[in-house]
């Protein structure tokens, strides 16, 4: 007989990036089956291909041996492929009921709806999962957990027969987790065969049955859970492969100043307290898989974000950071993850993008801006940052991505700011860009800049970082330094736990 | 010459043309003036009297107050926001001027008061807005209704007159052969003109139109810059509240229905984006004249002022469709 779903030999790639080469798996009913990788390894791509959001550009989908093509989202759902996204799908202000059966109600013969129907359906439905859920709330007051169960009974709704799981456990506590967990063996001895996305390796070991692996958008291997275990999965994901394109670190970093020093920072209520020191000159990595807090930090360090407990020192002093303006007036700056959403504005020109937040630099008379000397000193910045453009008078959403990216880095070196956090600064970016990002950031902590640097990139981390800090769940769990700075060790603090290798333990950290 | 340079030269000459040309339709004001332009030839055919000194200072003279509440939407809409109130809070200040004035108050004190409540309602509008994070619509929308029922209640509702006579000034005198609804109406926007594109507050204007996230992740001060903005609305609404006050000689406290409303499409038919980051105040000038120029011009043609309305509604939507921004 042939499996439920088979992918065979899937190439996929976006404007000339590779996303996935040659990919093949193969997955049985009633079986939960995790796909494993680092970001950016092509899992996500994978699953928008099994779902019908991106087409293939080589290779076959077949369920039960029966080719099929997915063109669009509604042929996977008809093909009997579900799936529950990390963002929900659903209408935050209608109940269950109605979330379940939302575009395909079930109406009388004069068009009406039949809610009694509806109602007893979605009651089956769940009742069939295990769950009981208020059907009258509107969804939005339900806990995530719970969200999360309606978007499973939704697909289930649909007589999915293939249930793909993105990193449905990334923002769930360890006891809703649990309950999932119940769910999917319930499904799995129902003969659902589901596909299981998560970071977190004692997870896969809990729950799943067999792990196909995925790096750089390649398959790299596939094993049975009884047959293996989290060093070999780590090495599967991260491979023996650390790029050269990174400029050598200072062989004895200066440890004798403390740039920025945090004391203590909690972001809410019943998140952990962390603490961290940046030394003045070095480069200190932020790792951790997307979602363990890491970005929140930086925004909280400069008061982009609220805090309910902060205790900060910039250079030494104490120092109030209430807003990015405050943080900008003690030399601290951020580099947005999102350049375009966050970081630009995109309308405008590389003059302006530059010179945004100190065009008090260029006064003339007290209140005008002197247009010559703004004009000269982004020329000058481009220059610094090896802009490629046309003048400073371009568009900035003419440029590629690291160009846009050195528009940012130009703003803060037009600043006095020697403090700064780089979120994801090479997100998108071209390799050859990249290398120039990177060397652009040794030479500023030469010249006694200090940077964190958040990336989700383990050879960026290992190639560029002084020192990692390592988040899970929210929490800084250690710092290492050199020889320690391997992507299996920071793999492992930030998937496994802390000290053993132990499957089926979930830190509490909530 | 060979052959071969003068196809040089003249592919030269081409691309320069072409170079030229597309600078200009880069400009923001490309599109208002050409608008302005196609529909004053139209006049100018269509009506002998059009093109005449006197009507063109007619024109100006009647576009004058619109044009200088636009001035100030014009730095509201650029960051995203908008202000509703601004026709209320000109009526309110006009009457409570002409009211002070009348009761005795020195009428130059009674004037800086009527620009005091305009300033007064732009903090109170842009404290809204910028620091309880309300949006503009609402809150001016609210203010409007707050500003027009002061009016009234200050002055039961009747115009307000007995002003003296110096007062006549702002709206029927000349300065240098200039009259003075005009001269001030240059004068608001050489300094909006100045303050937009020359100050960095002007340039923090911009940046939160375009892109507010990025530019207060930068550490600009952007709630300081949204306040000031509603503040500079309601600033200009009281300037123009001078003019009408001094024209009509009396305060009138149902002055300026739907005066919000023209100056909106003033500072949009001068190409300014509703969604902010991308304007200017010249176009913003130009979009009042264009405005003046087809009322002017319907009514030297006789066309009936119910059809009117529905032409001017026309060209603004016709304006905005060949003058918006091309998604790539």
């Amino acid at each position: 007989m042939s499996p439920l779903l088979q992918v065979e030999n899937i190439s996929k790639s976006f404007v000339g990036i590779k996303a996935l080469t040659d990919v093949s798996m193969i997955v049985k009913a009633g079986e939960i089956h995790a796909l494993l990788g680092e970001n950016g390894a092509g899992k996500s791509t994978l699953m928008k291909i099994l779902c019908g959001v991106h087409r293939t550009d080589a290779g076959r989908i077949l369920i039960e041996g029966q080719d099929c093509v997915f063109a669009r989202y509604e042929d996977a759902v008809k093909a009997g492929v579900g799936i529950v996204f990390q963002e929900f799908s659903l209408i935050p202000y209608l109940n269950a009921v109605e979330n379940i059966f939302l575009g395909r109600e079930l109406r009388s013969a004069f068009g009406m709806l039949q809610r009694g129907r509806m109602r007893q359906r979605s009651r089956e439905l769940l009742d069939r999962l295990g769950i009981t859920i208020p059907l009258d709330e509107p969804v939005q007051n339900l806990s995530i957990a719970q969200q999360q169960f309606i978007e499973i009974a939704k697909a289930l709704a649909l007589d999915a027969r293939i249930l793909i799981l993105d990193e449905p456990t990334a923002t769930l506590t360890p006891s809703e987790a649990e309950h999932l967990f119940a769910i999917m063996r319930e499904l799995r001895r129902q003969g659902v065969a589901m596909i299981f996305i998560s970071h977190h390796l004692d997870e896969i070991f809990e729950i799943c049955d067999r792990i196909t692996v995925l790096r750089d958008g390649s398959f790299v291997g596939e094993r049975a859970v009884g047959s293996t275990n989290i060093d070999e999965l780590v090495e599967l994901m991260v491979g023996r492969k650390i790029e050269k394109s990174f400029p050598s670190k200072p062989f004895n970093p200066p440890r004798n100043e403390i740039a920025l020093d945090v004391i203590e920072l909690q972001l809410a209520g019943g998140d952990p307290v962390n603490s961290f020191s940046l030394y003045k000159g070095e480069i200190l990595g932020f790792a951790g898989l997307v979602g363990s807090g890491r970005t929140e930090t930086a925004l909280g360090i400069i008061g982009a974000i609220s805090t309910i407990r902060k205790k900060v020192r910039v250079h030494g002093k104490d120092a109030k950071l209430s807003s990015p303006s405050d943080a900008l007036l003690q030399g601290i700056g951020l580099l947005p993850e999102d350049r375009k959403g966050e970081g630009l504005i995109a309308s405008s020109s590389v003059r302006n993008n530059m010179t945004l937040n100190n065009l008090g630099k260029y006064k003339q008379w007290h209140f005008f801006i002197d247009g010559k000397a703004e004009h000269d000193s982004a020329l000058d910045m481009m220059k610094k940052v090896k802009l490629k453009a046309s003048g400073p008078e371009s568009r900035v959403d003419s440029l590629s991505g690291g160009n846009q990216q050195k528009v940012v880095i130009a703003r803060w070196l037009n600043h006095h700011a020697d403090i700064l956090f780089f979120d994801e600064p090479t997100r998108g970016i071209d390799v050859g860009a990249k290398a120039e990002i990177y060397q652009l950031m040794r030479e500023l902590t030469e010249r006694g800049f200090s940077i964190v640097m958040i990336s989700s990139e383990l050879p960026e981390i290992v190639g560029m970082s002084d020192r990692v800090a390592v988040f899970k769940q929210g929490r800084i769990a250690t710092i290492l330094e050199p020889p320690q700075i391997t992507p299996e060790d920071i793999m492992r603090y930030a998937t496994a736990g802390e000290t053993n290798h132990n499957a089926g333990i979930h830190h509490d950290f909530v | 010459m060979t052959s071969s340079d003068q196809t040089q030269m003249a592919t030269g000459m081409a691309l320069k043309q072409q170079n030229l040309l597309r600078v200009l339709r880069q400009s923001p004001i490309f599109y208002p003036l050409l608008g302005l332009l196609a529909v004053s030839i139209i006049m100018v055919f269509a009506s002998d009297s059009f093109l005449s000194v006197a009507n063109i200072t007619n024109i100006m003279r009647q576009v004058s107050i619109i044009a200088i509440i636009a001035a100030g939407m014009t730095f509201v809409i650029l960051t995203g926001g908008i202000d509703l109130s601004v026709g209320a809070v000109m009526a309110l200040a006009g009457t409570i001027a002409a009211g002070l004035m009348v009761a005795g108050l020195n009428a130059s004190l009674a004037l800086l008061a009527g620009i005091g409540i305009g300033i007064g309602i732009g903090v109170f509008n842009g404290g809204l807005v910028a620091f309880a994070g309300m949006p503009s619509i609402i809150v001016t929308l609210a203010t409007m209704g707050i500003a027009r029922g002061f009016g009234l209640m200050y002055s039961g509702g009747y115009p307000i007159s007995g002003l003296p006579s110096w007062i006549k000034f702002f709206g029927g005198g000349t300065v240098l052969g200039v009259q003075m609804p005009i001269l001030i109406m240059l004068v608001v926007y050489v300094l909006a003109w100045v303050l937009l594109e020359r100050t960095p507050f002007g340039r923090h204007v911009y940046a939160i139109g375009g892109n507010e996230t990025a530019t207060r992740l930068s550490g600009v001060r952007v709630s300081r810059t949204k306040l000031f903005v509603y503040v500079l609305s309601g600033f200009t609404a009281s300037i123009a509240a001078i003019v009408l006050t001094s024209r009509l000689m009396s305060g009138q406290p149902n002055a300026g229905t739907g005066f919000e409303l023209d100056a909106i499409a003033a500072v949009v038919l001068g190409g300014t984006s509703i969604a902010g980051g991308r304007g200017s105040v010249i176009g913003t000038l130009i979009g009042a004249l264009l405005l003046g120029v087809l009322n002017n011009g319907l009514n030297m043609m006789g066309v009936d002022p119910y059809v009117q309305n529905v032409i001017k509604g026309g060209i603004i939507l016709l304006a905005i469709y060949i003058g918006r921004e091309r998604r790539s």
